[in-house]
């Protein structure tokens, strides 16, 4: 029978692929607003987990858990550095993680954080060691495949936090070295580049207290970096570099070869020092680059080291009650909770998104209405060949499931279709626009629900095919085929 | 006997089409059921099929109630287990091929599909070149053939057909009515075939005149 039903299927192409085609539309579009809808806040779900509350500078609280958790907005501006102390010396609290945001490395954000960020995200290295001194920074597993970076290179950040092709703002005398690399956890944790606060403080020439909380004693004599030339002193000069390559590009990754005449020169070494055994001709491009911003320099005295965020694990429900009133009350900052905030986000975006799926569920019920009268006139021009069937052995109930059979395999067409259509839009949106990558949204990756949508489907062509089919279980084969 | 026709009466509307039809037809038999058009072969054929349930009397093939007027018949099961019918306007299924029709009439027979014998069959009746065509690229001859062979390919105890050379001229009635003659004989089937076409009369062992709703020997 499902023979004879793909038979006349195949019979009247035309009708079968507009059929097909209005199912296969409402089912993709059904099924990208499912993947968004699950995929999105499975990703918010997940990145906000073990995060209380995050308290950042007053404006959008919404916007401050996109930039701070989510890390897919700009940040609402900066907080006091003793806000993290206040914080951790609360009884209520169990882990205050600062965020120093800024800078971004070929678009991948670079975040000033402590080691208690990976605990939060649950990541393990899965090579090196994680960032202990200043300028060390470990790359999210997505970044270090991105980028192709491996332990020991170089990199310069970018002043803020996209890739922007038009932004020289590199921060060259500055750069950092990749200390380690993190498996891969599947959160944002992936596309972050990890390193101190005092890095960020250090790229952007604020003076800090080298002694801070969580981090180990480290000197700093002004610009010499002492300490750091001491850890690196088994550097060659001539190691490979991680530069930034053309905006959205790739990444280059070169050999340096440092000419002494060439002042212009971009990519320098990351560590210097006068105690260096042998001053070559690259420590002497630096020293050379280094004397022409004292502008820079110069500033560093003017400005105070601030955080971006502090996220906020409570020790017990107490604090849920008492810190957020704190905060926004008796301080110049604002807190946020990161799942209050990601539940308005999806209601505000599920407002919209109801209309399309209403729109959506029409457009099927339109596809199934078309199978129906699509079977209505086939059974009224094949009741002659029904008839036979019957006379032939075909039982009432065989010739029933023939029609039924039509409009299922019809709708399983439309739904196969329109399943493959929406995975393959994600797919391309997700090249073309890498903010949906951001997002969570991963392609081939079927959630729970579609398969309801796709019963659904079938239901209505099944439904659809009832009436025409009904009609045939009645005919009368021998008045039938004598009218005939 | 095979097909045993005892004492059937039907009528519509009041208006008597067949009136006490008795006869019987020994197996591997042949026999043409003759008369004008209206005379009511189509009626005594819908129930000798079982399609159509009597006034009165019964009907018996291979020893099975097909139809009775007092009593429940089993017809669809023995119409598929024994009887192939050819009808007069050929029946194909238009959404298929020569040879996908012939194996739906087997699935829908026996379950399964006997690939071997339907190439021997469409290799009997010349169709062999067109068994992927469908219906409506077929000649008539062509779709003739490809009818004849849907009845003979379930391997039938008794075969009907009905008006099977109505459109046919008459070099093509005496191929037809050979064809289907010799096919019944190599399957070792009845063959009865109802027409009003007299120039099958030669053909045919034994020939009923149906009259006025009577049946009259000839």
């Amino acid at each position: 029978m499902l023979r004879l039903a793909l038979a006349y299927l195949r019979d009247r192409p035309l009708t079968t692929a507009l059929n097909v085609l209005l199912l296969a539309i409402s089912v993709a579009m059904l099924v990208l607003l499912l993947q968004f809808g699950s995929q999105a806040s499975e990703r918010f779900e997940r990145d906000a987990e073990g995060i209380d509350l995050v308290v950042g500078a007053k404006g959008s609280p919404l916007q401050l858990i996109l930039s701070s958790v989510f890390h897919i907005d700009q940040p609402t501006g900066n907080i006091p550095n003793s806000s993290l102390e206040l914080l951790r010396n609360d009884p209520a609290v169990a882990r205050v993680t600062p965020l120093a945001l800024g800078d971004n490395f070929d678009g991948y954000r670079i975040v000033g954080t402590d080691q208690t960020f990976l605990v939060l995200h649950g990541a393990r290295l899965a090579e090196g060691e994680s960032f202990e001194h200043p300028m060390e920074a470990v790359m999210g597993a997505k970044v270090a495949e991105a980028t192709g970076a491996t332990l020991g290179q170089q990199f310069i950040g970018s002043h803020g936090l996209e890739d922007d092709e038009d932004n020289d703002s590199g921060h060259d005398h500055s750069p950092f070295r990749v200390t380690g690399i993190l498996a891969p956890t599947g959160g944002v944790i992936d596309r972050l580049i990890l390193t101190s606060v005092e890095s960020v403080w250090e790229v952007h020439g604020i003076e800090h207290d080298h002694d801070h909380d969580g981090e180990e004693g480290h000197e700093h004599e002004g610009d010499e970096h002492a300490d750091e030339a001491e850890h690196h002193e088994h550097e060659e000069h001539d190691h490979a570099f991680l530069v930034p390559g053309p905006a959205a590009g790739p990444v280059h990754l070169r050999q340096a070869v440092f000419d002494p005449s060439d002042t212009e020169a971009l990519f320098r070494p990351a560590h210097h020092t006068e105690e260096h055994s042998e001053e070559t001709a690259a420590t002497q491009a630096v020293s050379g680059y280094e004397d022409r911003a004292p502008a820079l320099q110069d500033r560093r005295a003017e400005l105070e080291p601030e955080l971006t965020a502090l996220l906020v694990t409570y020790r017990n429900a107490s604090g849920a009650i008492r810190i957020p009133a704190m905060i926004n009350r008796q301080t110049e900052m604002q807190s946020a909770v990161p799942a209050v905030e990601t539940a308005r986000l999806l209601e505000l975006l599920g407002a919209s998104l109801d209309g399309i799926r209403i729109f959506a569920w029409l457009l099927a019920l339109t596809g199934g209405l078309a199978i129906f009268v699509a079977l209505i006139n086939m059974a009224r021009n094949r009741e002659g060949d029904l008839a036979l069937l019957r006379v032939m052995g075909a039982s009432r109930v065989q010739v029933f499931a023939t029609v039924i059979l039509e409009g299922v395999v019809t709708a399983a067409l439309g739904a196969a279709v329109g399943w493959l259509a929406a995975h393959g839009l994600i797919t391309i949106a997700r090249r073309s626009f890498p903010t949906l990558g951001d997002l969570g949204l991963t392609p081939w990756q079927p959630v729970a629900a579609e398969a309801g949508l796709i019963a659904a489907v079938l239901a209505i062509g099944a439904l659809a095919a009832l009436v025409p089919a009904l009609k045939v279980y009645r005919i009368d084969p021998a008045r039938t085929l004598a009218r005939a | 006997m095979l097909l045993t026709v005892r004492e059937v009466g039907k009528a519509y509307d009041g208006r008597s089409v067949l009136s006490d039809i008795s006869f019987s037809l020994n197996a591997g038999e042949n026999a043409l059921l003759l008369g004008p058009s209206g005379s009511g072969k189509s009626t005594l054929l819908n129930i000798v099929c079982g399609l159509q349930k009597p006034d009165a009397g019964s009907v018996e093939v291979d020893g099975e109630l097909v139809a009775a007027a007092d009593r429940s018949a089993n017809s669809d099961l023995v119409r598929k287990r024994a009887m192939g019918i050819i009808f007069q306007t050929l029946r194909l299924v238009s959404a298929l091929s020569v040879r996908a029709n012939l194996a739906l009439a087997q699935r829908l027979q026996a379950g399964s599909v006997d690939h071997e014998m339907i190439d021997d069959v469409i290799e009997r009746l010349g169709i062999a070149h067109r068994a992927s065509a469908r219906p409506f690229e077929l000649s008539q001859g062509e779709a003739q053939r490809a009818a004849i062979a849907r009845a003979l390919v379930v391997r039938p105890k008794l075969l009907i057909a009905d008006e099977p050379t109505s459109a046919l001229d008459r070099t093509n009635t005496e191929t037809v009515a050979k064809m289907l003659f010799e096919a019944a004989q190599e399957a070792g089937a009845t063959l009865l075939v109802a027409t009003h076409d007299d120039r099958l009369r030669p053909f045919f062992e034994r020939t009923f005149s149906l009259e006025n709703g009577r049946l009259q020997p000839c």
